[in-house]
């Protein structure tokens, strides 16, 4: 009997958040002392990597992007974030065409990479994939040796010589800081590494194509915390060599990891700056409801 | 409690939308009503879980069985032949004289028609199975599976004739030594027999790949043969194998299209044009025929079934067992 008036309380919509969200403790993720993060200046002489103008993207007669115009400077992280099915996995797949996989799919808007059309009917794919690699939320270690995994993107680009392999394999291990765990055992099946290093195997893979721009479909979000800050140290390396354009559910890591971040919602590009200004003074109420955590 | 029964009758309201209120009775009383059925409720029970128990043991006790009979004429028969010329012997000749009971003619002829169907039938059932899995549209699969089930239900014998009025004439043209009766049109006929067997359960296994592993690949910048060749077949290769395994274990089992096509010719050869017989059409000759039972002819199709169960199940095993690997390996 007593839990009615409880449950009307809670209810009750709050006098300050946005009508419909539940209240809850504002909480702004905390930006990091900010030494290894670039600067909204730094970003702004940035040399332009990717240009999207004017981007919708349609499943079928359904809109899931819509009009959406970023820049996405070169070196620096890009985080895209907003609640799910925002559409930011979507944009975020548009850059090396993996929704071309999926019947149905029309892009409309340009998507530029250093000045060139993406979605041209000139473009070639596999070339474009080659320059932008990517890695996905859940792990995707091939049934085959780590070694042959890392190794897959430069055999089938033609490289057949066991010690050029060899080369490859050792430095893009290196980079995704997985040498040293897996140097003895390149002969033994990818899927005997636990998560965090079969996450750090398919960043591996990724780099072995040597990519200047790395796609990273929230690459965390199946790992535990310790797995989770290696990968976070990770990208900060990886950053001084590589675009990187990351999604995230979570906000921490955005404001960790990112230079620049987009909020999205419902499709639209609510609001995108520097990450320590957007997540200190965003201009846009979403915005601030949504990285305080009313609501997401 | 002498309001038993209608006072302690109340209902549940169900409200469905607006208007529609459904009312389940319910008793709030835990006691048993008394009743005949009631009260029998434990015996009937008890007979539908032996009538259950026993139509499981069934299967068990047949197989078993089975088993015994084979097992114990075979030991009869070996009473009278030594095992050493069973296995070893050359010449297959129980029904004339001089008799000679080497099964390897026999084996030959069956290993010939297993290997030569899967020689037909492997190509052609991967083939179709990578087609099915990863390049066909979902509406042209709708359309080739009941053709595939069809096939799968033609009744073997029908496969016989075929071979026989079919694709002997072709053999005997392409190759006039040919002679009617030829291990290569049985080797066809039983190849196209397996051919559903192959397809169902490769593009099975192919379809359980992961799309996230087809997806990874492409992102490295694979073209779909790359990603078809270097990641999905791979992956699925072990289960793959194994339904080569169960396929030509079927193989071996056939009966009466290689009975038809293959021909009543126990010879140690390996040349698909001639006239062979295989363990299996050997069964059907003696059982057919006059022989009397209890005779050491009679008994040489038990030693001969007990060489054929024991080939094909050790298929099956090894086939069963590496399936069953498959499945742990996504975990």
């Amino acid at each position: 009997m007593a839990s009615t008036p409880l449950v009307k309380k809670m209810i009750q919509p709050s006098d300050k958040a946005t009508s419909g969200f539940s209240k809850a403790p504002i909480v702004r993720p905390s930006i990091p002392s900010g030494k290894r993060m670039r600067t909204a200046d730094e970003l702004a002489q940035a040399t332009e990597k990717i240009s999207v103008r004017d981007m919708s993207f349609y499943y079928s007669e359904n809109r899931a992007l819509t009009d959406i115009s970023l820049s996405i400077p070169e070196c620096c992280v890009t985080a895209f974030i907003g609640p799910s099915g925002c559409g930011k996995s979507t944009f975020l797949r548009c850059f090396n065409r993996m929704n071309d996989m999926i019947e149905g799919t029309r892009v409309e808007g340009e998507i530029l990479l250093e000045g060139q059309e993406i979605y041209s009917s000139r473009t070639d794919i596999v070339t474009l994939r080659k320059r932008i690699g990517m890695v996905f939320q859940k792990s995707t270690p091939f049934p085959k040796s780590i070694f042959d995994n890392v190794s897959f993107g430069p055999k089938i680009a033609g490289i057949r010589k066991k010690k050029d392999l060899y080369e490859i394999v050792e430095r893009s291990l290196q980079r995704s800081a997985l040498w040293d765990e897996v140097k003895d055992r390149l002969n033994e099946s990818a899927l005997n590494l636990s998560g965090g290093q079969q996450q750090r195997l398919c960043i591996a893979r990724a780099l072995a194509n040597d990519p200047d721009i790395l796609l990273m479909d929230e690459p965390a979000s199946a790992l535990d915390p310790a797995s989770t800050a290696r990968i976070e140290d990770l990208i900060f390396e990886l950053k001084e060599q590589y675009t990187i354009v990351i999604v995230t559910h979570n906000m921490q890591q955005a404001a960790r990891v990112s230079d620049q971040a987009a909020f999205f919602y419902q499709g639209v590009l609510v609001e995108s700056g520097a990450t320590e200004a957007l997540f200190t003074n965003p201009q846009k109420q979403q915005t601030e409801d949504y990285i305080t955590g009313r609501f997401g | 409690m002498t309001e038993e029964g209608s006072g302690k009758e109340q209902s549940v309201e169900m409200e469905l939308g607006e208007a529609a209120v459904i009312k389940l009775p319910r008793s709030t009383s835990l006691a048993r009503a008394d009743g005949l059925l009631v009260r029998l409720r434990p015996f009937y029970e008890g007979v539908i879980h032996f009538a259950l128990f026993i139509c499981a043991s069934i299967s068990v006790l047949v197989t078993v069985g089975i088993v015994i009979i084979l097992l114990y004429e075979s030991v009869q028969f070996f009473f009278d032949v030594s095992i050493i010329e069973f296995l070893t012997g050359t010449r297959w000749t129980p029904l004339l004289k001089p008799q000679h009971f080497g099964i390897l003619p026999l084996m030959c002829g069956t290993m010939l028609v297993a290997a030569g169907s899967a020689i037909v039938a492997v190509p052609i059932g991967l083939g179709t199975a990578i087609y099915l899995s990863e390049y066909a549209s979902p509406r042209f699969r709708d359309i080739v599976k009941p053709f595939l089930e069809i096939l799968a239900g033609i009744p073997s014998v029908v496969y016989g004739y075929l071979a026989i009025v079919t694709v002997s004439p072709i053999i005997r043209y392409l190759f006039p030594s040919a002679g009617v009766f030829n291990a290569a049109s049985a080797c066809i006929v039983v190849g196209i027999m397996i051919l559903p067997m192959i397809i169902s359960l490769s593009e099975d296994i192919l379809q359980s790949v992961p799309l996230s592993l087809r997806g990874a690949a492409f992102a490295l910048g694979a073209n779909k043969f790359e990603v078809t060749v270097r990641v999905v077949v791979p992956a699925a290769l072990s289960g793959i194998i194994a339904s080569f395994l169960l396929a030509i274990s079927r193989a071996i089992g056939e009966t009466m299209a290689v009975t038809l096509a293959a021909g009543a010719t126990p010879k140690l050869t390996l040349n698909p044009l001639e006239s062979i017989q295989t363990m299996t059409a050997y069964i059907v000759q003696v059982s057919q025929g006059d022989t009397p039972t209890g005779t050491v002819e009679y008994r040489t199709i038990f030693a001969v079934g007990l060489m054929l169960f024991i080939t094909t199940m050790v298929m099956n095993v090894i086939a069963q067992y590496i399936l069953s690997r498959v499945g742990e390996q996504y975990e």
